[in-house]
């Protein structure tokens, strides 16, 4: 129970950090998209680990979660290389681009 | 022998082509988990799709994505989490046979559900009158239209589809709510609450990353 109130109070800590920090301009906007994500991933993890109990369940659980992020992110990394390559010259990459490709 | 002590200590929610309880809870997990991870490859194709979209449109998705209110937003995301939370304490009070608690987060849980919901009723009424609509609906002109249509495209449907989980999710809560006031769940049976928590928080757990991706970023 205790450990429920702490991770719901992380939770709620991290939130107010990723809009507080959305605002600030870390040099390129590519910064901001890479500790945006990396937040959520963070409050992503808590809530797996510790709401979703696979800290303490049977790996086999956490091993088909984790296979399907994986499958995501094979998924996202190929098409990411793919458009990268076919993007006209002229057309600057965006922030989310530039950040999603240093993440 | 062993077929006498099996039906004494038979559990009526015990399905007959399970052995025993613990393989019947662990299959229900397997099937569970697997199922969420199709729910992540599908919203993935959309989180995919907005990343291409956002690259290749990125002045006009920055431009619509001020468009959505950031308070609100943020007032969302506290919600599903708090619910994320009850629904944690539901879990957590049927492994520990307390069915009054479980009653009471099971209802503070779809109530919270319910809030999310009125929340995105005012911002889609709100994005409705200003014409912020998907693709050929867009009205409300500014700079690169196509582009800031494309991104309401996404908003609606990233949104709209989760909007959906919620709803699907109260159902369950739901009848989760009324088989715990049967007294249906303790420590010895409460896997559809274990299961309905899981699903309910992959559902928070896309929002964590919905908010900041159209809300924060653009």
């Amino acid at each position: 129970m205790r450990t429920y109130v702490i991770v719901l109070a992380a939770l709620l800590a991290l939130t107010a950090l990723t809009v507080a920090v959305s605002g600030i301009h870390f040099g390129s906007p590519a910064v901001n998209v890479i500790v945006a994500l990396g937040i959520a991933s963070l409050k992503a993890s808590l809530v797996a680990l510790f709401f979703m109990h696979l800290l303490h369940d049977k790996p086999l659980n956490a091993l088909i979660f984790v296979s399907g992020l994986v499958f995501l992110a094979i998924f996202l990394i190929l098409i990411l290389i793919d458009v990268d390559f076919r993007l006209p010259e002229e057309v600057p990459p965006s922030a989310f681009w530039a950040g999603l490709r240093l993440w | 022998m062993s077929e006498t002590t099996t039906t004494t200590t038979h559990s009526p929610f015990l399905q007959h082509h399970y052995a025993e309880m613990e393989q019947q809870v662990d299959a229900g997990k397997i099937g569970m988990w697997l199922f969420l991870v199709t729910e992540i490859l599908l919203f993935g194709g959309l989180f995919v799709g907005f990343a291409i979209m956002s690259g290749q449109h990125h002045d006009a998705f920055r431009l619509a994505h001020e468009h959505l209110s950031r308070p609100l937003g943020a007032l969302n995301t506290v919600i599903l989490l708090v619910s994320s939370f009850t629904m944690v304490m539901a879990v957590h009070s049927a492994r520990h046979s307390r069915q009054k608690a479980l009653v009471r987060c099971l209802a503070a849980t779809i109530a919270l559900a319910g809030a999310f919901l009125v929340v995105k009723y005012f911002e889609y009424s709100h994005k409705f009158h200003d014409g912020l609509l998907p693709g050929r609906f867009y009205a409300a002109g500014g700079p690169e239209p196509a582009g800031q249509a494309m991104f309401f495209s996404f908003y609606f449907m990233m949104t709209g589809l989760h909007g959906l989980h919620i709803l699907g999710g109260m159902i369950v809560l739901t009848w989760l709510l009324v088989r715990s006031r049967r007294g249906h769940f303790s420590s010895a049976y409460y896997a559809p609450v274990d299961l309905g928590g899981l699903y309910w928080h992959l559902v928070d757990m896309i929002w964590i990353y919905l908010f900041p991706l159209l809300y924060l970023i653009g």
